[in-house]
């Protein structure tokens, strides 16, 4: 088991320096760069003041020795100024010489600094991706109970009504993509002109112009059902309907065991087959779906929190690579690289601990 | 003149229609409820061997939903017969089913043919045996044929979908226009949008962006998936650790991140999605040189005059696809020189190459893997064994032995997949990436009704429920599919 962890976890830094890089790279390109420098310095930059910007900055340097840099593995770049100052990827000019470290980048725990926002990219991502924990922890609060109780219901009795009835919801969330759910549900429940809010409004069932408020703005200070409640819905539909037909497919399957049928022809309650024989192992491999589902919910943050204009790691995805803000985008896809690797981890360990039928030698 | 409500002089009707919408809904609620109470009623047996359908409360409860559904469905038919003739003055509703004749018309072609020669059509024609697989493929072929005929034909639409009309700014479905000129439809059917053009056209020309991408998007990338996941699948060793490695690199990109790497006018001026064509693009030749190779190996005199001929169009058809005005790749400092511009038949325009590109290549991995998994299966099985024992060469192995009996699950997972495109061409337009601001497609336009959604949501609503009911036919259509492919 150690063995097989320690290998895992070779290939997920393999993959997570093969990643970055590529993401290094194609944010280095000289269009991209042109484009950094002009919007940091002025619109109207000949070409030679760009490249001077550029390679007083250390980024006309060749690719594999930047991305050593930014790793921390080689020393960070010095520019001396003709009139004597000097300054560098590690410090700035106004700092005394003894300070001055060589190296900074990533192994030493510095992520750089975000041309966006102006500070230093780690305080930033680590703000932004506490909003989304947020989200992300309600998000999986809703789903996860209500696709697999969804799943269990519907795959109990295979072709029963009630199953043809889930699965069909199950098809229609899996079909329905974040950016039209979340779009017909602000019309409908969070528009003061169209949708219900309007008619309740009028009946005086609600106080407020709108049922659900249509941004979630106001939830990264103090998140409450009103203003949290449909961006978190909204994800966790497009993500339910997969794991609520994996539970099913599982539990249909569990059904028809022989332990099952031996527990039925003994008399044993319908409820109890169901809850104490059946639902263990059904859920085993749900496990493994929802672990691998989590990356899946960052396409949907991105999109939600975008839509509902709530400042998490997604709209900072959207800010960083819409401005080509090269520290931050790389600081942003290491994070999400390493939650899509670590759920992989974990689904493969948890997936061998609840499935004593697998040993890894 | 008057502005159109939803139904018009039918809405009579419409009262009706709600209470039977409600019953049915409370129906069905109280079905499910029903079915957590055991059914003691077993079915009972005439004296004549004969069996009785399911009696007690939950047959009572089948049959009334039974009624319900067929009466809502006859009255959405009658809104819609009613408003094929009767036009405007069935409402918005019946105006469009007026404008939209043709796809009617060709619906009923379809289904009438297919449904008659079912038995002579394969799998195609089991379909049509599955109540769920036929829904899904109207739905689609609705969205299909009104993509083909209003986008390609220029058909179903009222106006121009790019013209702005003045007054008309975000004005609500069924405003009239303000003035309207000779021959010039004179109703918004489904309003204006912010920069007051017509919804309704604009939707119709959304759907032909989505049938022409996505389906070919999903097919190249099945080539690529298909012409990698085989031998890493049936090879193993370096070859499937490298190309596994390489997919799950790919696939641990958030898509929409990668989305953002490469769809950038600072990237596409690079080049970089013109060498990324004409890499994914040669898979489809490699493929159908092999297949064709393989099959007839033993024939040369019929195999080489055969694989010159389909390579040469193959190659023609390869070129004038990645080139554009005559080049391959044109960056600021140098220049591929591609197919002349009078050997080039079609353009796909730098926005759409990009989008198709980077759609190709984010589903790609998800295929190599899907057909590694089943080329690791099926080369256990004994055919296999057999046809190596013959001494077939390995590609005739893979290609003519384990390819055709992967197809079910390939099948279902391609039209899975057309609507997984779609969404991802949605998400494209929804960040304003690729194709530009004013396109149709629908990610763009609920991309930009969007901003006014609270106060104006007509303009984001009708792309979103459009692209909606797409996804969800192809879902049902592949439900059906899988369906009818394992009852075989």
């Amino acid at each position: 088991m150690g063995l097989f962890i320690l290998r895992r976890l070779g290939v997920m830094i393999l993959t997570a320096l093969c990643l970055t890089f590529i993401v290094f790279w194609l944010t280095n390109l000289y269009p991209n760069l042109e484009k950094l420098a002009k919007t940091q310095g002025n619109f109207r930059m000949s070409d030679e003041a760009v490249a001077s910007y550029l390679g007083d900055r250390g980024y006309l340097q060749p690719m594999p020795v930047k991305f050593g840099q930014w790793l921390g593995v080689m020393p960070g770049w010095v520019t001396e100024k003709p009139d004597g100052k000097t300054f560098g990827r590690c410090f700035s000019a106004s700092m005394p010489e003894i300070d001055r470290p060589t190296r900074c980048g990533i192994l030493q725990g510095d992520w750089g600094f975000s041309t966006v926002f102006k500070e230093p990219v780690g305080g930033t991502v680590l703000t932004r991706l506490a909003l989304t924990g947020k989200l992300m922890l309600c998000v999986l609060l809703l789903m996860v109970p209500s696709a697999l109780l969804v799943g269990v219901l519907a795959g109990m009795r295979e072709g029963s009504k009630l199953d043809r009835s889930l699965s069909t919801f199950s098809i229609a969330t899996t079909a329905t993509p974040e950016y039209v759910s979340g779009v017909i549900f602000i019309a409908v429940l969070a528009s003061s002109k169209f949708g219900v809010s309007p008619l309740l409004n009028d009946w005086g069932l609600i106080e407020s112009k709108t049922l659900f408020l249509g941004s979630a703005t106001s939830a990264m200070a103090d998140a409450t059902f009103w203003n949290f409640f449909l961006p978190v819905l909204t994800i966790s539909l497009y993500g339910m309907g997969y794991i609520a037909r994996m539970t099913r497919a599982s539990m249909t399957e569990v059904m028809t065991a022989q332990y099952i049928r031996t527990a039925r022809l003994k008399g044993v309650k319908f409820s109890d087959i169901v809850l104490k024989h059946a639902l263990r192992n059904a859920l085993i491999a749900p496990f493994t779906v929802i672990m691998l589902q989590i990356p899946w919910l960052l396409n949907g943050v991105v999109i939600v929190e975008t839509l509902f204009n709530y400042k998490g790691f997604g709209w900072l995805l959207v800010q960083a690579a819409g401005n080509n803000d090269i520290e931050l985008l790389l600081a942003v896809s290491v994070v999400s690289v390493a939650v899509v690797l670590l759920t992989q981890l974990i689904s493969d360990i948890g997936y061998v601990y609840l499935n004593p039928r697998i040993r890894i030698a | 003149m008057e502005p159109l409500t939803w139904t018009g002089s039918l809405s009579g009707l419409n009262i009706i229609f709600y209470l039977l919408v409600g019953l049915l809904a409370l129906a069905i609620v109280v079905q499910i409820l029903a079915s957590f109470v055991p059914d003691s009623s077993a079915r009972a047996i005439s004296a004549d061997g004969t069996l009785a359908g399911s009696t007690g409360l939950a047959g009572f409860i089948n049959q009334i939903i039974g009624w319900l559904f067929y009466a809502v469905v006859g009255l959405i038919l009658i809104y819609l017969i009613g408003g094929i003739f009767m036009g405007p003055a069935a409402g918005i509703f019946g105006a469009m089913a007026q404008q939209m004749i043709p796809v009617w018309i060709a619906l009923i072609v379809t289904f009438a043919l297919s449904v008659t020669y079912k038995r002579k059509l394969g799998l195609y024609g089991k379909l049509f045996d599955s109540t769920v697989g036929m829904i899904g493929f109207a739905i689609v072929m609705f969205w299909v044929f009104t993509g083909i005929l209003g986008g390609g034909f220029d058909l179903l639409v009222t106006h121009d979908s790019l013209s702005q009309v003045s007054g008309m700014k975000n004005k609500l479905p069924g405003t009239p226009l303000a003035r309207a000129g000779e021959g010039e439809y004179p109703w918004f059917l489904l309003g204006g949008d912010n920069l007051a053009r017509d919804v309704f056209s604009r939707l119709i020309k959304g759907s032909w962006v989505v049938v022409k991408i996505a389906p070919f998007a999903t097919l190249f990338a099945f080539m690529v998936g298909i012409t990698l996941g085989l031998p890493a699948g049936y090879y193993g060793g370096k070859l499937d650790t490298l190309l596994s490695f390489l997919a799950n690199l790919i696939l641990a990109f958030p898509v929409i991140l990668l989305f953002y790497l490469l769809v950038t006018p600072e990237i596409v001026l690079t080049g970089i999605p013109n060498y990324m064509a004409l890499f994914l693009f040669v898979f489809p030749l490699i493929f159908l040189a092999i297949l064709l190779n393989s099959r007839f190996y033993t024939q040369p005199t019929f195999r080489t005059p055969l694989l010159i001929v389909v390579l040469g169009l193959g190659a023609w058809l390869y070129l004038a696809l990645v080139s554009s005005d005559g080049t391959i790749v044109e960056t600021p400092t140098y220049v591929i020189p591609g197919l002349p511009a009078f050997l080039d038949p079609f353009d796909l325009g730098p926005g759409i190459l990009v989008v198709f590109v980077s759609v190709v290549f984010v589903n790609a991995p998800t295929v190599f893997r899907i057909v590694r998994g089943l080329a690791l299966d099926i080369k256990t099985r004994d055919y296999v064994a057999a046809a190596q024992t013959r001494g077939e060469g390995p590609w005739y192995i893979m290609l003519w032995e384990i390819l055709p009996n992967a197809r079910g699950p390939l099948i279902v997972d391609f039209c899975l997949r057309i609507g997984y495109t779609t969404i991802l061409l949605g998400t494209l337009g929804f960040f304003g990436l690729g194709l530009e601001s004013e396109s149709p497609d629908w990610g763009s336009t609920i991309n930009a009704g969007r901003r006014l959604l609270s106060l104006y949501p007509h303009a984001a609503i009708a792309p979103a429920l459009a692209l909606l009911t797409l996804v969800l036919g192809l879902n049902l259509l592949a439900d059906g599919l899988r369906e009818e492919s394992l009852r075989d």
